[in-house]
C-alpha cells in the first residue's frame, strides 16, 4: 500500500492513467454534439438563413471539465483509495481476550464483539493462537486455539445479566507460559479484578479496552408515603442530565404497555438521582417493571414484586357508633392494622362494589339487601375475599341459622356463647395451635390472646374441613369456604376488643397478612425466604428483556435472600407458596464503582480510527458526473426541449434521484387515486357500479354511453366517457349518478363500502338499482330482487313508493307517463312523498318541493335499451318495428329526465310558482 | 375474400369514423347562434316578406289583387330575397398539414377539416350550396351533401409537401374558403386568387398554424426537414434563427393580408392551440359580409 497523507492506495500504478486526461481534453474538444433531426413545415421560411456564430460546434469548456472530472474520479476509484489505512500492530505469542460480558456490556455489545473479532482476525493473520474468555462464566481452564476456530464463535457470544462474581478465581485457570492479554472491560470494578490483572501482567503485555459511554442503573422501586420512590445511579458522575423511566405492565385487556413515565434528574457531579411517582392504586398494582427509556441493559430494568402491590380493602361496619368512642368502633383495630399497608375504601356497599376492591371486610354486619347480596356474590365468585367478623348483631340475628347463608362459611348456632365472663363458669379460652394445612400454620400464638365470647358453628359434617383456626376446646375461631374463585372467611369474634384480646395482639396483623388481606413488608427478610424453593417465573436477559422462565430450576431461599444474581440464579421474578419476590441486578444499596487500572496498563477506547475504503464513493461521484453530463449534453443540443411534459419529466427524474425509489412507488399509489379523481371530475361522468358479471358490465357501460350520446345531442348536459366504479376501492363522491345493475350472484359489499355508500346517499348522490327482471311475479320474488333486498338492507334508504304521476321525474325535460326500458312491465320506485303533500291551486301536481330521491329502484333493464355499440348503433332490439323504436325513444327520454333530475334537483317542481310569478310580473 | 365483402368492410370502417367527425362538427356548429341569418330584404324567394304600396312603373302582374281589394290602394306583395349562395371549400391536403407540434394538439389538417365541415353544416342549414373545389363534389344543398363532404374530406391527403389552392370548380359570383398553412410558394395562392377574382368569387383565406410554428421554440444543432423530406436546412444554433424566422413569418402574413385585401377577400390566422369556435365564428361572419 502506498500512502499519501491520510490516504492510501491499494493499486497506485493505476494513477498513471491520470496523465491521459489532457489528451482526452483535446479529443473531446474536437467533437461537436450530434445534430437532432426535426420535421418542421416552417423550414420553407428558414431556407437561406445562415448561422451567425460558427464556433458553437465546439464542446464548451465546462462540459469538458465535467467529463475530465468524471474520468479522473473513475481512475482514482480503481486505484483503490483507503482513508486512514490501518498499520498492523506487531505481536507474537498467544493472545488471551477477556470480556467482562456483564449486564453493563449489553448497551454496546455489538461493538465489543466487533472489536474482539477484529483482534481475533488480526491474530489469525499473524498466526497467533487465541483464547476468548467470558468472565461472567464459572471459572474454567483456558486453552489457546487457532484463531479461525474462534472467529466463527464470536458472533454467538452473549453478555450475561449479572456481574462477574469473583475474578480472583480465574487466576488459577490461566494457562502456563507467556501470553499477551486484551481485556474488554465493562467499566465497573468487580471483586478480584486487581489480583487477576496482576496475574495477567505477570504473563505478558496487557491492553485494556474501556468504553467511555456512561452506565445507568435503576434501583428497585420502593413504596414510601403513598408514592413510589425510584432511584437511579450512574457512572461517571458527569454533568447534569435527565433520564426517563417507564413503568410497564399489563393493561386491562392483557396487553403490555407503558403505564406511566417519570423523569429522573441527576445534578452535576451527583451519581444518584431519584423521583417519587404517585399513581392511582389501580395503575400501580398493574406495574410489572420499571425501565430506563432507551437503555438496553438488565441494570436499567427493575422488576417489581408483591411489595409494590397495594390491596384495596373496603371496610363496612354494622353500626355507626357514637362519636368519641373510637376504641369501641368495630373497625378501629382493622383500620389501625391495615392503613399502613393497604388502600382503604369507605362508602356504601353498592358504590364499593363498583370500585372492585380485593377484600371486603364486614364487621358485625348481619343482613344484606338482596341486591347487595347478589352483588357481593358475583364479586366473590370472580376472586374477591369476603372477611366477616362476628358481633352482637350477628349473634342476635338468624342469619345462616337453618340453612347455610351463601355469604357465610358455616351454619351458626343461636345466640353464641360467653365464657369467662362475670356470670359464667369457665375461664376465657386460649387458641389451639394451628393445623399444618391452615394458612396460619407457623405463626406463634402469644399466651395473652384469649377469647371471652364467640359465635358457635353448627356441627355440620364439613365443619372440620372449613375450620382454619380453633380454640383450645376445639370450637372454631376462623372458618373459611370457597365461593367460585373467591372465598368467604368468618372470624367468630368481633373485630374490636369486646369479645377477645386477639385484635390487640400482633397475631391479628399476621393473620390478616396470611389471609392476604394486608400487604407484605417491602423487603423480604432472609427468614421469610428460607426453607422454601423459589421457582423463577420471569427471567431477564442481559439486555433487560423479560421472558418466560419456562422450566428453569428453582432456587433455595437462602441463596435468594443474598440478592446477588449469578450463573445459577438469573435476575427475574421468583414465586414461592403465596408470594413472589423480584431479584434485580441492582440492589437497593448498589453503587457503581469505576474500574481503576494501574498506570502501566494501556487503556484504549472504542473510538479507534477505522479504515475506510473510498472506492465506492469515487465511483459514485464519477457516475453522478456522467449523468449530469448526459443532461448537459442534451440541453446543449436542444434535445432537452420536449415541451412542458418533457420538462416535467426531467424534473421527475431529478426528483426520483433525490428522494429514492421507495417514495416514488408511494407517489405512484396516490397518483392512481389522483388520476381517478381528475378523470371523474374533469367532466360530468355517468358511472355504473361494477358487478361480478363482465358481460353485464359491458352492457351497462354501453347503455350509459348511449344515454350520454342522447344527452349530448339533445341537452346542454355533455357527459364525458362512461366510468366504471368499484364501490370497494373507488371514491364515489365525484359522481352525481350511479347505475347499479343487480345480479343474483352479486357479492355483498364490505362494511367499509356500506359506510361509503351511505355517506354518498346522504350527501346527495343517487343510485339507480336495476333488477332487469321486468318486475315479474310479486314484488321481490325474482332472484335479483331478493339479492337487491339483501344488498340494500344496510343502506340508508327512505320509504319508497311507485313513481306517482305527478313526480318531478315525469317532467324534468320531457313530459312522460310511462317509463319503459327494454322491458315495459316493471314498476319504478322512488322515495315516498310526505303524507301531507298538498295539491297546489291551479297546477296538476302536488307541492313536493324538497327531497331528491336518493335511490330509484327499477326493473325494466334500461341499460339494454340505451346501449349502443362503437358505431353508435343500438346494441339490442327493443320491441318490434316502429312501436319498438318508440319504446326505445321513451326509455331514452326517461333516462334524460333522470339525469336532469339528478343534476337540477327539484328545479322543475318550483314551477308551481310560475302562475304567481307571472301575476307579479304583470303588476 | 370476395370484392363485395372487402368493399363492405371498408365502407363499414369508413362509416365508423364518420359519426365522431360529423358529430364534432355539428356540435361546433350548434353553438353558433344564427342571429342575422336570412337576407332580411326583399328579393327573389318563396317566403312572404311584406306588402308595399304600388309605385308607378310596377307592372299589373306584380299587384296583389287580393290584398288590394281590401282597401282603396294597390299593394305589391314582396318576397324575401333567398338567392342561395354557392360556397366552395378548399382544404389543403398536403403533408405539411399533418404537422403536430405537441401530442395534446390536433394536426393542422384535422383542425382545417373540422372548420370546413362545421362551416358546411352551418351553411347547409342556412340553405346555401356547399361544395369542394375541383370536380369531385360540386356545390349542392341539402343534408345528403354533408355526407358527401365528409367522405371526400376524410380522404387520404396528397404526397406533395406544400399545397397549392385549387381554383377549379368555383361557381361564378359565389364564395370560396381556402384553409391551409400557406407556408409553401405564394405564387399558387396569387394565381388562385386571380382566377377567383376573374370569376367574381370572393371569400376567405384561413391560415391554420401550429403554435410551434408561431413560436419556433427550438435550440441547439438541428437539421430541419419538411414533412415530405424534400426540403432540409441545417443549423448549429437553432435559437439564433428564431428572430429571423419570426420576421419572415410576419412578412408572409402581411403578404397574405395584402393579397386578400386587394382581391376583396378576408384573411384570418388560426392556431391549433386555441379552440375552433372563434375561427368558425369569424369564418361565418366573413362569408356573411358583403365584400
Amino acid at each position: 500500500m502506498w500512502t499519501l497523507g491520510p490516504l492510501g492506495f491499494s493499486s497506485p500504478l493505476l494513477l498513471i492513467a491520470l496523465i491521459a486526461l489532457p489528451v482526452l481534453w483535446l479529443l473531446l474538444r474536437a467533437v461537436p454534439p450530434t445534430p437532432i433531426r426535426r420535421r418542421f413545415p416552417g423550414v420553407a421560411l428558414l431556407l437561406g438563413l445562415n448561422d451567425e456564430q460558427v464556433e458553437a460546434d465546439k464542446t464548451p469548456w465546462w462540459l469538458l471539465l465535467l467529463r475530465a472530472l468524471a474520468i479522473g474520479a473513475a481512475i482514482i476509484a480503481f486505484a483503490g483509495p483507503v482513508l486512514n489505512p490501518r498499520q498492523d500492530k506487531a505481536g507474537t505469542g498467544p493472545l488471551l481476550i477477556l470480556m467482562d460480558a456483564s449486564w453493563a456490556d449489553a448497551r454496546d455489545w455489538p461493538r465489543r464483539i466487533d472489536r474482539a473479532s477484529a483482534l481475533v482476525d488480526e491474530a489469525g493473520r499473524a498466526g497467533r493462537t487465541v483464547a476468548v474468555v467470558r468472565l461472567t462464566d464459572a471459572p474454567q481452564p483456558v486453552a489457546f486455539q487457532a484463531a479461525n476456530a474462534w472467529s466463527g464463535r464470536m458472533v454467538g457470544l452473549a453478555p450475561q445479566p449479572f456481574a462477574p462474581v469473583d475474578l480472583a478465581a480465574w487466576v488459577a485457570e490461566l494457562p502456563e507460559g507467556g501470553f499477551d492479554s486484551f481485556w474488554l472491560s465493562d467499566g465497573l470494578d468487580h471483586p478480584g479484578q486487581g489480583s487477576l490483572l496482576s496475574a495477567l501482567q505477570g504473563k505478558g503485555a496487557v491492553t485494556v479496552f474501556n468504553s467511555p459511554r456512561p452506565i445507568i442503573a435503576l434501583r428497585p422501586a420502593a413504596f414510601e408515603d403513598g408514592a413510589i420512590k425510584l432511584q437511579a445511579t450512574r457512572l461517571p458522575a458527569a454533568d447534569a442530565s435527565e433520564i426517563e423511566v417507564l413503568a410497564r405492565g399489563l393493561d386491562p385487556s392483557g396487553v403490555e404497555r407503558e403505564l406511566a413515565r417519570a423523569k429522573i434528574a441527576f445534578s452535576a457531579g451527583a451519581n444518584v438521582g431519584d423521583v417519587s411517582l404517585s399513581l392511582p392504586p389501580e395503575l400501580r398494582n398493574r406495574i410489572s417493571r420499571f425501565e430506563v427509556a432507551g437503555v438496553r441493559s438488565a441494570g436499567a430494568v427493575s422488576l417489581t414484586d408483591d411489595s409494590l402491590k397495594r390491596r384495596k380493602i373496603a371496610l363496612i361496619a354494622g353500626s355507626d357508633d357514637l362519636e368519641g368512642l373510637q376504641l369501641l368502633s368495630p373497625t378501629h383495630y382493622l383500620k389501625q392494622a391495615l392503613e399502613p399497608v393497604a388502600e382503604l375504601i369507605n362508602g356504601n356497599l353498592s358504590d364499593i362494589l363498583l370500585a372492585n376492591p380485593d377484600v371486603i371486610v364486614l364487621a358485625d354486619v348481619a343482613r344484606l339487601s338482596p341486591d347487595e347480596e347478589t352483588g357481593i356474590l358475583e364479586w366473590a365468585e370472580k376472586g374477591g375475599l369476603l372477611l366477616r367478623f362476628a358481633g352482637p348483631r350477628l349473634a342476635a340475628s338468624d342469619v345462616s341459622r337453618d340453612s347455610e347463608d351463601p355469604l357465610m362459611p358455616v351454619r351458626l348456632r343461636e345466640g353464641g356463647r360467653s365464657v369467662g365472663g362475670a356470670m359464667s363458669w369457665g375461664e376465657p379460652r386460649a387458641l389451639a395451635p394451628f393445623n399444618p394445612d391452615s394458612p396460619f400454620f407457623g405463626l406463634t400464638i402469644p399466651a395473652d390472646v384469649t377469647v371471652a365470647s364467640q359465635v358457635l358453628a353448627q356441627p355440620d359434617p364439613d365443619l372440620a374441613s372449613r375450620t382454619i383456626a380453633a380454640l383450645a376446646d376445639g370450637t372454631p375461631l376462623v372458618t373459611r369456604r370457597a365461593i367460585g374463585q373467591g372465598q368467604v372467611v368468618l372470624v367468630h369474634v368481633t373485630a374490636n376488643a369486646d369479645w377477645s384480646t386477639l385484635p390487640l395482639s400482633g397475631l391479628f396483623v399476621q393473620m390478616l397478612e396470611r389471609l392476604a388481606v394486608s400487604t407484605r413488608p417491602a423487603a423480604p427478610e432472609a427468614s421469610d425466604l428460607e426453607g422454601q424453593i423459589w421457582t423463577p417465573e420471569v427471567q431477564l436477559n442481559a439486555y433487560g428483556v423479560p421472558s418466560d422462565a419456562q422450566n428453569a430450576t428453582g432456587v433455595d431461599g437462602v441463596e435468594l435472600a443474598k440478592g446477588l444474581p449469578g450463573p445459577g440464579m438469573l435476575p427475574g421474578l421468583y414465586a414461592g407458596d403465596d408470594r413472589r419476590v423480584a431479584l434485580n441486578v441492582i440492589g437497593a444499596q448498589t453503587t457503581l464503582t469505576a474500574a481503576t487500572w494501574p498506570a502501566g496498563v494501556a487503556v484504549e477506547g472504542l473510538d479507534t480510527v477505522r479504515e475506510q475504503p473510498l472506492k465506492g464513493g469515487f465511483l459514485a461521484a464519477g457516475l453522478g458526473l456522467l449523468l449530469i453530463d448526459i443532461l448537459a449534453a442534451l440541453w446543449l443540443s436542444g434535445r432537452l426541449w420536449l415541451g412542458r411534459a418533457g420538462r416535467v419529466g426531467v424534473q421527475g427524474i431529478l426528483l426520483a434521484l433525490a428522494v429514492g425509489l421507495a417514495q416514488q412507488a408511494h407517489a405512484q399509489g396516490t397518483d392512481a387515486a389522483d388520476k381517478f379523481a381528475i378523470e371523474a371530475t374533469s367532466d360530468v361522468r355517468l358511472a355504473y357500479v361494477m358487478t361480478d358479471d363482465a358481460k353485464l358490465n359491458k352492457v351497462a357501460e354501453a347503455g350509459l354511453t348511449g344515454l350520454g350520446l342522447q344527452l349530448f345531442a339533445r341537452t346542454t348536459v355533455e357527459p364525458g366517457p362512461t366510468m366504471e366504479v368499484n364501490i370497494e376501492a373507488d371514491e364515489l363522491a365525484f359522481f352525481p349518478f350511479l347505475y347499479w345493475p343487480v345480479t343474483a350472484s352479486q357479492p355483498i359489499p364490505s362494511a367499509k363500502a356500506y359506510a361509503k355508500l351511505n355517506a354518498y346517499l346522504r350527501s346527495g348522490g343517487m343510485i339507480m338499482f336495476d333488477t332487469r327482471d321486468a318486475g315479474i311475479g310479486a314484488a321481490g320474488s325474482s332472484p335479483e330482487a331478493r339479492r337487491l333486498q339483501l344488498i340494500a338492507s344496510p343502506l340508508d334508504i327512505p320509504p319508497l313508493e311507485p313513481l306517482p304521476g305527478d313526480h318531478v321525474l315525469t317532467r324534468t325535460f320531457y313530459l312522460l307517463q310511462d317509463f319503459p326500458g327494454r322491458q315495459t312491465t316493471g314498476t319504478v320506485w322512488v322515495e315516498a312523498a310526505p303524507p301531507d303533500a298538498a295539491k297546489e291551486e291551479g297546477v296538476p301536481f302536488r307541492h313536493l318541493n324538497d327531497g331528491v330521491t336518493p335511490v330509484v329502484i327499477a326493473s325494466n333493464d334500461y341499460a339494454s335499451a340505451w346501449a349502443v355499440n362503437d358505431a353508435a348503433q343500438p346494441m339490442f332490439p327493443v320491441g318490434r318495428g316502429y312501436g319498438g323504436e318508440r319504446q326505445r325513444e321513451t326509455s331514452y327520454r326517461f333516462g334524460i329526465n333522470l339525469i336532469m333530475y339528478v343534476l337540477t334537483g327539484n328545479y322543475k317542481s318550483d314551477q308551481v310558482h310560475v302562475p304567481d310569478l307571472l301575476e307579479r310580473l304583470g303588476q | 375474400m370476395t370484392p363485395d365483402v372487402t368493399l363492405r368492410s371498408q365502407a363499414q370502417a369508413l362509416g365508423q369514423a364518420l359519426p365522431p367527425l360529423l358529430a364534432e362538427a355539428e356540435h361546433l356548429a350548434a353553438n353558433v347562434v344564427l342571429g342575422d341569418h336570412g337576407r332580411r330584404r326583399a328579393g327573389m324567394g318563396d317566403e312572404f316578406w311584406q306588402y308595399r304600396p304600388a309605385h308607378p312603373g310596377d307592372s299589373a302582374r306584380m299587384v296583389d289583387w287580393r290584398r288590394s281589394a281590401r282597401s282603396d290602394q294597390h299593394f305589391v306583395r314582396e318576397k324575401e330575397w333567398q338567392a342561395a349562395q354557392s360556397v366552395t371549400l378548399w382544404v389543403d391536403p398536403s403533408r405539411s398539414m399533418r404537422f403536430q407540434g405537441d401530442a395534446a394538439r390536433p394536426q393542422k389538417g384535422d383542425r382545417a377539416r373540422l372548420l370546413a365541415l362545421a362551416l358546411a353544416v352551418l351553411l347547409l342549414r342556412g340553405g346555401e350550396r356547399v361544395g369542394l373545389s375541383g370536380d369531385t363534389v360540386p356545390p349542392r344543398s341539402g343534408r345528403v351533401q354533408l355526407d358527401r363532404l365528409v367522405i371526400s374530406l376524410s380522404d387520404e391527403g396528397t404526397d406533395t409537401d406544400y399545397g397549392r389552392p385549387d381554383a377549379t370548380g368555383m361557381v361564378s359570383h359565389g364564395r370560396a374558403v381556402f384553409l391551409s398553412d400557406f407556408l409553401g410558394d405564394l405564387a399558387g395562392v396569387e394565381d388562385a386568387l386571380a382566377r377567383a377574382t376573374d370569376r367574381g368569387v370572393r371569400g376567405a383565406l384561413v391560415q391554420v398554424l401550429d403554435p410551434a410554428e408561431e413560436d419556433f421554440p427550438f435550440d441547439g444543432r438541428t437539421i430541419f426537414e419538411s414533412m415530405g423530406g424534400t426540403l432540409r436546412h441545417e443549423t448549429m444554433r437553432a435559437g439564433d434563427l428564431r428572430g429571423r424566422y419570426l420576421a419572415r413569418l410576419a412578412e408572409r402574413k402581411d403578404r397574405l393580408t395584402d393579397l386578400a385585401r386587394k382581391s376583396g377577400w378576408h384573411y384570418h390566422c388560426h392556431h391549433t392551440g386555441t379552440g375552433a369556435q372563434s375561427a368558425l365564428l369569424w369564418l361565418y361572419r366573413a362569408l356573411e359580409r358583403r365584400a
